[in-house]
């Protein structure tokens, strides 16, 4: 297992309020793993920092075998190097159809010139096949994704992170909203993406993260608490009283 | 998915074929074909009208699509009709001035010609020299090149700068009208050297065309605006539809998810303002030869603002849209301003329609907001198929 991501010694802060606290963080690939913690903890603050949204203070954020720096690069700039996000609330393109989601996400050149004039090359009508087959969602390819329900919503968003074939994938809360059965779809799909890539799963339920079975990292107050196997954590003392025992 | 353009943009073969039935039509019954019906002013107004919709749609591909209110688009056009103003009303004074000298005893030297053209065109700011932005004045493909340089290059660095800074929402709006204002002002200086507030004018007279009558001068002009229109909407048509659309659509809903998608934002933004900037340059030109005088007015921020309420009545993200907005607007506005709508008498109060007529504009904007949210486009959409059905 090679290190794909590191996240060493850093700060952040928001008008004096210390999101994140000399955080350290090491992803390898693949992985599956789990980042819990109360809210204002930093779990949202740190998938900022990685993608781009947010600047460290201080730290740094070393990516891939060639150890480049995400620091400095724009959030398009990462999403190339292989990083998909997936957010809280569902965010689809609600005015577009299913397969224009798809589409949007599948991995192609992003460039606007590419775009324009490589048209043929852009539809890949087995690949957004092959996506649809894997959300369920075939039979609502040409429907506008403003009329699927939460749960699809969620479903064609993770099957846009699919699209995009990133190294590494940031999942905020992915289980937020849906049935018990769809619960374990999604368990069973990220277990399976991990396979060949990093996931990171961001989630408050311990059911959910029962169920991931992997290396959990325990936030507190924009620092790590704990790390390890969920049994592990759990018995921690510290953890225990910040989290567990509320 | 391998049918062509055209089979999967029905809307670009039905607009072709209703504005070449419109083209044959006016000129039908222009009066260089010999009838009446639509005198040669009126046949101005008509082609005038479609520059008007190629700019409109300009706008909407900006707004509509890419979410950009952009409230300096007629600056663009106008610019592009400054530029080709300056050609026309060189050549066209050179001529008249080379007529008159010719027929003292000694032939004139090229000297006393400029010397000449220029005290002619600018005695009225008290000038007689030509200012270096009159450098390429005499030649109509440098003039026909800056129409749409000029404007494409503006747009290039006042997006780049905006874009790149992250300034979206209101305060692009502001600041696209801050550039307006800032060159329409330009524009109002003597000192800039395009006549300050007098502008340039005579722009119907087509230098080496003297000999066309101004009937079949204007039909040209129409149908050169057709043309304009036209390839203007399979232009815009191939550049929104498929996978550049989508991506140009999705900025307009969800500007931060596109960026986690990989793409970079500015650029496609950039892409879209700097094109629909050069196609407005190019509707200005066609536009101010048919209405034969433009000045810094024209430029001022309130047309802009009429664009953007153009496109909103006729329905954004729609180019038919912004054509049926853009042309109903601004014949209604002709028609109750130009004094040939009946004045109402109410007995205690005359509503003259010269007055009244920005209220009812501005009725009618409310009202298309409130009942009309898609515009009188969307009046299209109760009649077609849903967009899921098609496949």
């Amino acid at each position: 297992m090679n290190t794909l991501l590191e996240v060493s010694g850093v700060s952040v802060s928001f008008d004096g309020f210390k999101a994140i606290n000399n955080l350290s963080i090491q992803i390898a690939e693949p992985e599956l793993r789990a980042v819990i913690g109360p809210n204002g903890a930093g779990k949202t603050t740190f998938m900022d920092i990685v993608t781009g949204k947010t600047k460290p203070d201080e730290g740094r954020v070393v990516w891939g075998e060639k150890s480049i720096s995400l620091i400095g690069m724009n959030e398009s700039q990462i999403a190339q190097q292989g990083i998909g996000r997936k957010f809280q609330k569902p965010t689809v393109f609600e005015a577009q159809t299913v397969r224009e989601n798809i589409v949007l996400a599948l991995k192609n050149p992003r460039g606007p010139l590419d775009v324009l004039f490589r048209r043929g090359a852009n539809d890949q009508e087995d690949r957004v096949r092959a996506i649809s087959d894997e959300i369920g969602l075939t039979e609502a390819l040409d429907q506008t994704s403003g009329a699927l329900s939460h749960g699809q919503k969620q479903w064609l968003e993770i099957g846009m992170l699919l699209a995009q074939d990133p190294r590494l994938l940031l999942v905020d809360e992915p289980a937020a909203g849906m049935t018990p059965s769809e619960r374990e779809h999604t368990t069973a799909l990220l277990v399976r993406a991990a396979k060949t890539r990093a996931v990171v799963v961001v989630e408050h339920d311990m059911e959910f993260i029962q169920r991931l079975n992997c290396k959990v990292t325990v936030l507190h107050q924009g620092s790590m608490l704990a790390e390890g196997s969920l049994d592990h954590v759990t018995q921690n003392q510290d953890v225990i009283d910040v989290y567990l025992g509320r | 998915m391998q049918r062509t353009f055209m089979a999967r943009n029905p809307s670009v073969m039905w607009f072709l074929l209703a504005l070449a039935a419109f083209t044959v039509m006016v000129t039908l019954l222009s009066e260089a074909t010999g009838s009446t019906v639509i005198s040669t002013s009126f046949l101005k107004t008509l082609g005038k009208t479609l520059c008007l919709c190629l700019v409109a749609m300009a706008m909407d591909v900006v707004w509509g699509y890419c979410g950009i209110l952009s409230l300096g688009h007629f600056a663009f056009f106008g610019i592009g009709g400054y530029a080709i103003g300056m050609w026309l009303m060189y050549e066209r004074t050179r001529d008249i001035v080379v007529a008159s000298l010719s027929n003292g005893v000694i032939p004139p030297t090229p000297d006393e010609i400029t010397t000449a053209v220029g005290s002619q065109i600018f005695g009225v700011v008290g000038s007689s020299d030509f200012p270096a932005i009159w450098a390429f004045s005499h030649s109509l493909p440098l003039q026909l090149l800056a129409a749409v340089l000029v404007p494409g290059l503006l747009a290039l660095v006042f997006g780049w700068l905006a874009f790149r800074s992250r300034v979206t929402g209101v305060y692009l709006s502001i600041l696209t009208q801050a550039m307006t204002l800032a060159l329409a002002l330009y524009f109002f200086q003597n000192d800039t050297g395009l006549r300050g507030n007098n502008g340039l004018s005579g722009l119907q007279n087509i230098p080496g065309l003297d000999a066309v009558p101004q009937d079949t001068l204007s039909l040209w002009f129409f149908w050169a605006s057709a043309v304009a229109l036209g390839l203007g909407y399979v232009l815009f048509a191939w550049i929104i539809s498929g996978k550049f659309g989508s991506v140009v659509r999705a900025v307009r809903d969800n500007e931060t998810r596109v960026r986690f998608l990989g793409y970079h934002v500015e650029s496609y933004k950039l892409f879209i303002f700097t094109v629909t900037a050069m196609v407005a340059g190019v509707a200005g030109v066609l536009y101010y030869p048919q209405a034969g005088i433009i000045n810094p007015a024209e430029i001022a921020p309130i047309a802009s603002i009429y664009l953007a309420v153009w496109v909103a009545i006729g329905g954004r993200g729609r180019l038919y849209g912004a054509v049926i907005g853009a042309a109903v607007v601004s014949l209604m506005s002709s028609w109750f301003t130009g004094g040939s709508a009946p004045n109402i008498n109410l007995g205690f109060y005359e509503i003259k329609w010269t007055d009244w007529w920005l209220v009812l504009l501005g009725l009618t904007f409310v009202i298309v907001t409130l009942f009309l949210p898609k515009g009188i486009g969307g009046l299209f959409d109760l009649r077609l198929p849903k967009k899921g059905d098609q496949s």
